[in-house]
């Protein structure tokens, strides 16, 4: 733990990515095959949490003599549970043993402690949960300790990304940087075989694994819309994922590269008569039962809280693949080739199979910039997100880049609203109160209406955070109500009845457009106003 | 009534006929110490520790009229004797203590430490009968380790980095010169000095505090001239036109505050040094125990929480003062 522990000090320390790269890199050189499998693994977040931060929290309160308010201050300043907890160690009763045997455990390498000594924490059992707790922290320094606390709880958030873990594998192994991606998308074991796999040339690739998606930015202001170049298509509004067929199997990935064939027992079938070593890049869509049209994306959610995919409901939200682009076919990977070339094979590829369930993104006409907007505009009434813009000569890239794909979507709504309660952010925000709740009038009443976090400057939180500090009328717990002051625009991409907000409405990623500081709070929208975009023109 | 009672000028002693810090112009003045939320100008005369007189006169001025006590002198004022004692927070750093034959001794502790400081005297533990405390660091996440392992991870972090500058962020007054004291320890190298140091650094040397070897910046250097060099300067210099001259120096902030990583990140800092003028939880409980105050009142940052925790951990009668000074390390 020590080693893995420094690591993490260490990454969270570097800002550049070329240094958190040569970290990575120095580690996975210099540690075994195994200790790297498992550091990789932690750091892309793939390990399931073995504790919740609540029990971790419960049997640390537990096992020592702080009084719980106090730790509620405490973890209220840090921001997190895990990193609360590694502080307060030294609030915890020596355990047993020496420090020979202490200095040992916390020794001991990854790979142990991964397969070792975390059986020895249960989910269902909280006497050993707290015997494995206390006698590891008590091992540990309060950086090793947060280390452990993190791994049992996931989410490292060091800033490390998945391209960031995969170029440090690849050049720390000295083998193609496709290959390290190829293993380390999807699910993989976090063996030392996963290493010296990919070292040797010779091993079969999992035959499950996705490509790293492309992803889109959002259009620019500056944008120069050139008809020749960009081919348009329609943005859906579902799962983005991959179809892969490869060894006789089907698999379905989500962007989250996550395995979603489960899910979707009446797209598998269909698509296991795709042709061995396909990989398409698309849009999984509940189609209009009464339409020859995608659904709207909350019958797609409604399918998937489904515990029971019963035939009625299969019925009721039948799933299609919307293709996008083909990123394998006959086994040959095509990322490299440009998608005017990609695209005449998918058209084939699609043409040729004729499956009901597999269509193809329709590639759409626009000659001007004005005509570019009305698409996105009629985009909306079709029930799509928007648009995307894709460069014809472009390869198919890893992550965001920027000028290879665009996305166009509609302006967002906006309401002004009243700024009514605050609560401090985690992480790199603790002990800021970032967090906001917003209320819109009904009649001369003030009804919390949507919950923001982002779009303010660093500057203009700092400001807001002082501001809050002052006009808090009354704390309870960590949520400060504050005076019905201040205003600030709203955005958000759609809105829906709904019975856990007291305005009975519910907004899809609502964020903060800007501070409206020349609007008195008394001006602020209504609900009846926010009523009216409910029914958006069909 | 109260020997001390919470006015808006600040502590105000009715019986001495003055304030402790006060936050407005009064006639007589207590100053605990110079950082500038407790050190304002305006006031008629300051009644100061004899070691803080240079750096108060770099603070306030050629013209203040300050009248310095030896620690331990007593003086009269008013019905009260007053003495000043170490609070080993910052250079001349002082606790009052208050003494009247009928409401007792109070001592008001202003900011102190309890952790080894090479740049001034060490707190000095009194028996009272009312003890007015800070709280800047009072949750138990606080625990400091020792400044000297502190000073040498500082300083080997200075000595990995040979291409590029250094950029240490702290607090002018007080932190800056703690780690050139230290520093003097562990090398002869000079230090690079931003401007707004200078003068107190320069207050310190005349007061006899010895620092390691400092020089202003050079006026027209290339970043060249930066390589493997260590630059101290105040946390309103990050990402100011003035560090333009650098070009990707290594930066790290030395505060109480960087125990916790969310302050680190949040304020942009490669690194942090746990570096804290100010007492720690185990320090803070200590300090009230050895007081046998029969009242606890706090003030500074989590007063609220230290008292709850005083009176229902440690069946000690105490209650938050609430915040009187904003600025240093206690609101930034
Ligand atoms: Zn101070
Ligand atoms: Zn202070």
């Amino acid at each position: 733990m020590k080693r893995f522990a420094a690591l993490y000090r260490a990454l969270d320390g570097a800002t550049a990515t070329s240094e958190k790269v040569s970290l990575l890199e120095a580690y996975v050189r210099e540690v075994s095959r195994a200790d790297a499998a498992w550091a990789v693994y932690l750091l892309l977040d793939k390990k399931k949490s073995a504790l919740s931060s609540g029990a971790l929290r419960q049997r640390f309160l537990e096992a020592s003599a702080m009084p719980e308010w106090l730790f509620e201050e405490c973890r209220g300043h840090v921001g997190d549970t895990a990193e609360t907890v590694a502080l307060l160690l030294h609030a915890l009763p020596r355990s047993d043993g020496t420090d020979e045997s202490r200095e040992a455990l916390a020794a001991l390498p990854l790979s142990t402690w991964m397969e070792d000594e975390l059986p020895r924490c249960p989910r269902d059992d909280v006497d050993k949960q707290r015997a494995a707790l206390v006698r590891w922290w008590s091992a540990l320094s309060p950086w090793e300790a947060l280390a452990l606390n993190k791994v049992l709880t996931g989410a490292f958030r060091v800033g490390v990304s998945g391209g960031l873990v995969q170029r440090a594998v690849a050049s720390a192994l000295g083998v193609e940087l496709s290959r390290v991606q190829r293993a380390l998308t999807g699910d993989f074991a976090p063996s030392a075989a996963l290493l010296t796999d990919l070292e040797s040339s010779t091993a079969a690739a999992d035959d499950s694994k996705p490509y790293p998606f492309l992803l889109a930015h959002p259009l620019e202001d500056d944008f120069v819309f050139d008809p020749a170049r960009w081919q348009l298509e329609y943005k859906w509004d579902g799962i983005r994922g991959q179809v892969i067929k490869r060894a006789g199997q089907l698999f379905l990935w989500s962007r989250g590269e996550e395995l979603v064939t489960p899910s979707f027992p009446d797209l598998r079938e269909p698509l296991s008569s795709l042709p061995d070593g396909t990989a398409i890049d698309g849009e999984i869509l509940a189609w209009s039962t009464t339409d020859d049209a995608p659904a709207p994306f909350a019958t797609l959610q409604t399918r998937l809280q489904r515990k029971n995919l019963t035939p009625a409901v299969l019925r009721g939200a039948p799933a299609r693949v919307v293709a996008y682009d083909l990123l394998e076919l006959g086994g040959e990977d095509l990322r490299e080739r440009p998608l005017a070339e990609r695209r005449a094979a998918l058209e084939k590829l699609v043409t040729d199979v004729a499956l009901p369930v597999l269509s193809i993104s329709a590639v759409l006409e626009a000659k001007s910039r004005e005509e570019l907007e009305a698409l996105r505009e009629a985009a909306h009434e079709r029930g799509a997100e928007g648009l995307m813009l894709k460069d014809r000569e472009s390869v198919y890239g890893i992550g965001r880049k920027r000028g290879v794909w665009w996305k166009h979507k509609r302006e967002p709504m906006t309401v002004d609203a009243v700024l009514v309660y605050a609560q401090a952010g985690s992480g790199r925000r603790a002990n800021l109160f970032t967090d906001y709740t917003f209320a819109l009038w009904k009649g001369d009443e003030l009804v919390s209406f949507a919950k923001a976090y982002s779009g303010l400057s660093d500057e203009e939180l700092a400001e807001l955070d002082k501001w809050i500090r002052k006009n808090t009328r009354e704390k309870h717990g960590p949520v400060r109500v504050v005076e019905p002051e201040l205003v600030f625009e709203l955005a958000f991409e759609g809105i829906a009845k709904s019975a856990r907000h007291k305005s009975g409405l519910a907004v899809r990623f609502p964020r903060i457009l800007r501070w409206r500081r020349d609007k008195p709070a008394r001006e602020a929208d209504s609900v009846t106003l926010a009523e009216a975009l409910l029914n958006p023109p069909k | 009534m109260a020997l001390i009672d919470v006015t808006p000028e600040g502590l105000r002693c009715a019986l001495g006929g003055f304030y402790v810090d006060p936050a407005a112009s009064v006639d007589r003045a207590i100053l605990t110490h110079a950082h500038a939320d407790h050190a304002r100008p305006g006031s008629v005369e300051y009644v100061c520790a004899q070691s803080s007189l240079e750096v108060l006169r770099a603070r306030l001025g050629d013209d203040a009229k300050l009248v310095g006590l030896e620690y331990g002198e007593r003086r009269r004022f008013g019905d009260v004797t007053v003495s000043l004692h170490p609070a080993g927070h910052v250079l001349g750093s002082a606790q009052v203590r208050i003494e009247h034959e009928r409401e007792g001794v109070w001592v008001i502790s202003g900011d102190y430490k309890r952790d080894p400081d090479p740049t001034c005297a060490p707190f000095e533990p009194l028996a009272c009968d009312t003890f007015i405390t800070e709280a800047t660091f009072a949750l138990p996440v606080y625990v400091w380790t020792d400044p000297r392992v502190v000073a040498k991870e500082l300083f080997d972090c200075w000595r990995s980095e040979r291409t590029h500058a250094t950029l240490v962020f702290c607090y002018a007054f007080g932190k800056a010169q703690r780690i050139l004291a230290h520093l003097a320890e562990l090398t002869d190298e000079p230090v690079f000095l931003h401007g707004a140091m200078e003068r107190l650094t320069d207050a310190y040397r005349r007061a006899g505090v010895s620092l390691a070897k400092t020089s202003p910046l050079p006026e027209s250097a290339s970043h060249k001239d930066y390589a493997g060099r260590l630059v101290l300067c105040p946390p309103s210099a990050n990402r100011s036109p003035w560090m333009k001259r650098f070009k990707s120096p290594q930066t790290a902030f030395a505060s109480g505050w960087m125990a916790v990583r969310g302050q680190k990140t949040r304020r942009g800092y490669e690194r942090g040094f746990v570096l804290s003028d100010h007492a720690d939880w185990p320090s803070l409980v200590k300090t009230v125990e050895e007081t046998r105050a029969k009242r606890v009142l706090v003030t500074h940052g989590s007063s609220d929480a230290f008292a709850r925790y005083l009176r229902e951990s440690r069946g000690i009668d105490a209650a938050p003062l609430g915040h009187l000074y904003e600025g240093d390390e206690g609101d930034t």
